[in-house]
């Protein structure tokens, strides 16, 4: 069995406790913060010190925090014209007022076999506008693909890796798909035209729309006064 | 002589063992590969983004699609995400369906694994008889779900239903008469526990069988022993998991080392390799299809004894029964809820990660407590894998990179999401 996270928390803290802030997470999982400064140097504790031995980089996942909390449709009056399916896109609905100062974050997953332990790491980057992180390539092999991934999708770049290409999307992509000021259904469309004989790329010609609002809903039973009662009541 | 030119070879994307939209362009010293860059992306199909567009249960079906030999285990990481989030506990029985499930998918992509990789490299028959055992499964998907491949048959706080009464039975037609319908249909007589048993008794005999075509031919060992050969700490630097690992000698599973759902209870062993060539992943492969029937076989006996719910009680997110919306006010206004905007999850995120058959598959999740996911992340076993590839052939022949492909069990749908 795996040990307890607390033990595990334990451990981390006591090697790196001046570079990493523990971060809320559900309570058998752990999650720490570490500024982008002092990454490699915590990627390579985490992996060598003996007490710790992540050997195993699971995953690399850019998050893009623009429009984190905000709903689309906002409920809680009514107006007067009535409910309507139409989505005020962009324009900011009921904040949760969670938004992070920060844009973008990246996300790593690390794994011990040696201690069968998990760990996640998050990182935001400085920039908004270039967000950029060191690379992990030279502690975890398998971060290259993850990274180039990260990099295709957010646009985030990795200093220090040995091959940053688009990975995922078409040749000659323009523009960072996952991020989300870019629309659902893209920009570009293809068809064949047969006056030139091949290919051609147009602007799309489909409307982007919303089927289903995002909403946000504060249900007293996930509120945190709450949470430590055990489940949820049933029914 | 001839003069040996180096040269640069395309390979795919529609190159039959390609596995897939695989295009690899390889760097080449005569028949000796000097690089490989694997060109992916060509089935990207945004299953991450879409699924930020979406209340959550509308999803479940993206994930089938992502690892579309082992369609159940993918839907099992996403939902078992979300039931975290949530906080809720699935009823027992749905646990053990779920893990039969699990272990079903695993026969399945096994024997697609077996069969292609086979094929890829040279031994036709074994890819017709898998294929033959397959469709047993299939049947199982199709009684259940009513598909099958695309099964969204689990859903966050249990699964979509419990498991039919009646197996659907072959009929008679021109291409069928009557004695050959009523072979088929024996095991078909009761319902699909038995149905299931009935294979478990008879599965292990088929192993037996593929063993003698593959384990010790002379070609099969050509082929696969001392080819892509991967040290245990090169395999955990390069993210390995699942089958890869196990192969390098590391005896990584996290049904045992991680237990989720009942794998805790159930009975079974952790096969392991030793050289970490393409052979010994075979092997271990091969005994994964033993331990996975082994499981079926408990699971059944235990569903057997067991009826109970398989859907937890929470009508917030459970959605109500067609017969009590009928008569029931707060039923209707629940179904209307949760099919036009679905329910809210908490904020916060959560990282779930089950041993799929082609090796760790995780759903890294973040939620700000709306009705969709704010981002969802499919960690895929297959694009780690892949992207040792290079590392893998170089140094290789041609046509041991067919075998390291087929080695890998790669399927583009979880690679490129």
């Amino acid at each position: 069995m795996s040990p307890n996270v607390e033990t595990v928390a334990g451990r981390v803290e006591a090697a790196l406790a001046a570079k990493l802030v523990r971060a809320d997470s559900l309570p058998d999982e752990l999650a720490y913060e570490v500024l982008p400064a002092d990454l490699v140097a915590v990627a390579t504790v985490l992996r060598d010190h003996p007490d710790l031995r992540f050997e195993v980089l699971l995953d690399v996942a850019g998050v893009d925090y623009l429009e984190y909390g905000r709903s689309e449709w906002k409920t809680l009056s009514a107006t007067g014209s009535g409910f309507s399916r139409g989505v005020n896109r962009g324009a900011a609905g009921g904040s949760s007022g969670a938004q992070p100062a920060r844009r973008f974050a990246v996300v790593y997953q690390l794994l011990s076999i040696s201690h069968n332990a998990r760990l996640r790491l998050k990182t935001w980057c400085v920039d908004d506008e270039d967000p950029m992180i060191d690379s992990l390539v030279g502690v975890w092999a398998g971060a290259n693909w993850f990274e180039r991934e990260a990099f295709d999708l957010f646009g985030i770049l990795f200093s220090g890796h040995p091959d940053l290409r688009r990975i995922l999307t078409d040749y000659g992509f323009i523009g960072h798909p996952f991020r989300k000021d870019f629309p659902l259904s893209g920009n570009v469309e293809v068809r064949y035209d047969p006056a030139k004989g091949r290919v051609v790329y147009e602007p799309v010609s489909i409307e982007p729309r919303t089927l289903v609002p995002k909403v946000i809903r504060h249900d007293n039973r996930y509120s945190p006064a709450l949470r430590d009662r055990g489940t949820p009541s049933k029914g | 002589m001839a003069e040996i030119r180096s040269y640069t070879l395309n390979f795919g994307p529609q190159h039959p063992a390609a596995h897939g939209v695989l295009r690899l362009v390889l760097e080449m010293d005569g028949e000796v590969i000097q690089k490989a860059d694997p060109h992916i992306g060509l089935l990207h199909r945004a299953t991450e983004k879409l699924a930020e567009s979406k209340p959550f249960n509308q999803s479940i079906g993206y994930m089938d699609r992502l690892d579309y030999c082992s369609m159940m285990c993918n839907e099992h990481a996403y939902v078992m995400a979300i039931e975290r989030l949530l906080g809720i506990t699935v009823p027992v029985r749905a646990q053990y369906i779920r893990v039969m499930f699990d272990e079903i998918t695993r026969i399945l992509n096994h024997l697609m694994w077996l069969g292609a990789h086979g094929l890829d490299i040279g031994a036709m028959t074994v890819f017709l008889l898998a294929f033959k055992e397959r469709e047993t499964l299939m049947d199982c998907y199709e009684a259940v779900s009513g598909t099958r491949m695309h099964a969204t048959y689990y859903r966050p706080g249990g699964v979509y239903r419990d498991l039919p009464s009646e197996m659907p039975k072959y009929q008679v037609s021109r291409w069928r008469p009557q004695k050959e319908v009523d072979r088929l249909n024996e095991a078909r007589a009761s319902g699909m526990l038995d149905f299931i048993e009935d294979f478990t008794r008879r599965f292990p005999g088929c192993v037996d069988e593929y063993e003698t075509l593959l384990t010790d031919n002379r070609i099969w060992k050509q082929r696969t022993v001392n080819i892509g050969v991967v040290t245990p700490e090169r395999g955990m630097q390069l993210g390995f998991s699942g089958p890869m690992i196990r192969g390098c000698g590391i005896a990584w599973d996290l049904r045992k080392t991680q237990p989720y759902e009942v794998y805790g209870e159930l009975d079974f062993d952790v096969p392991v390799g030793v050289n970490g060539d393409c052979y010994d992943r075979y092997l271990v492969r091969i005994e994964e299809l033993r331990q996975s029937n082994r499981i079926v076989a408990q699971c059944v006996e235990w569903l057997r004894r067991n009826p109970g719910p398989v859907m937890i009680a929470d009508a917030k997110v459970r959605p109500p029964h067609r017969q009590d919306m009928k008569g029931d006010m707060e039923s209707l206004i629940h179904h209307f809820k949760l099919m036009t905007e679905g329910y809210c999850v908490p904020e916060g995120e959560t990282y779930a990660a089950v041993e799929a058959p082609k090796g760790e598959f995780g759903i890294y999740l973040v939620s700000d407590g709306a009705n969709k996911p704010y981002r969802l992340k499919c960690r895929a076993p297959g694009f780690a894998h892949l992207s040792a590839l290079e590392e893998m052939v170089s140094g290789h022949m041609l046509a041991d990179v067919v075998a390291v492909i087929g080695t890998q069990d790669i399927v583009f749908g979880e690679v490129d999401r």
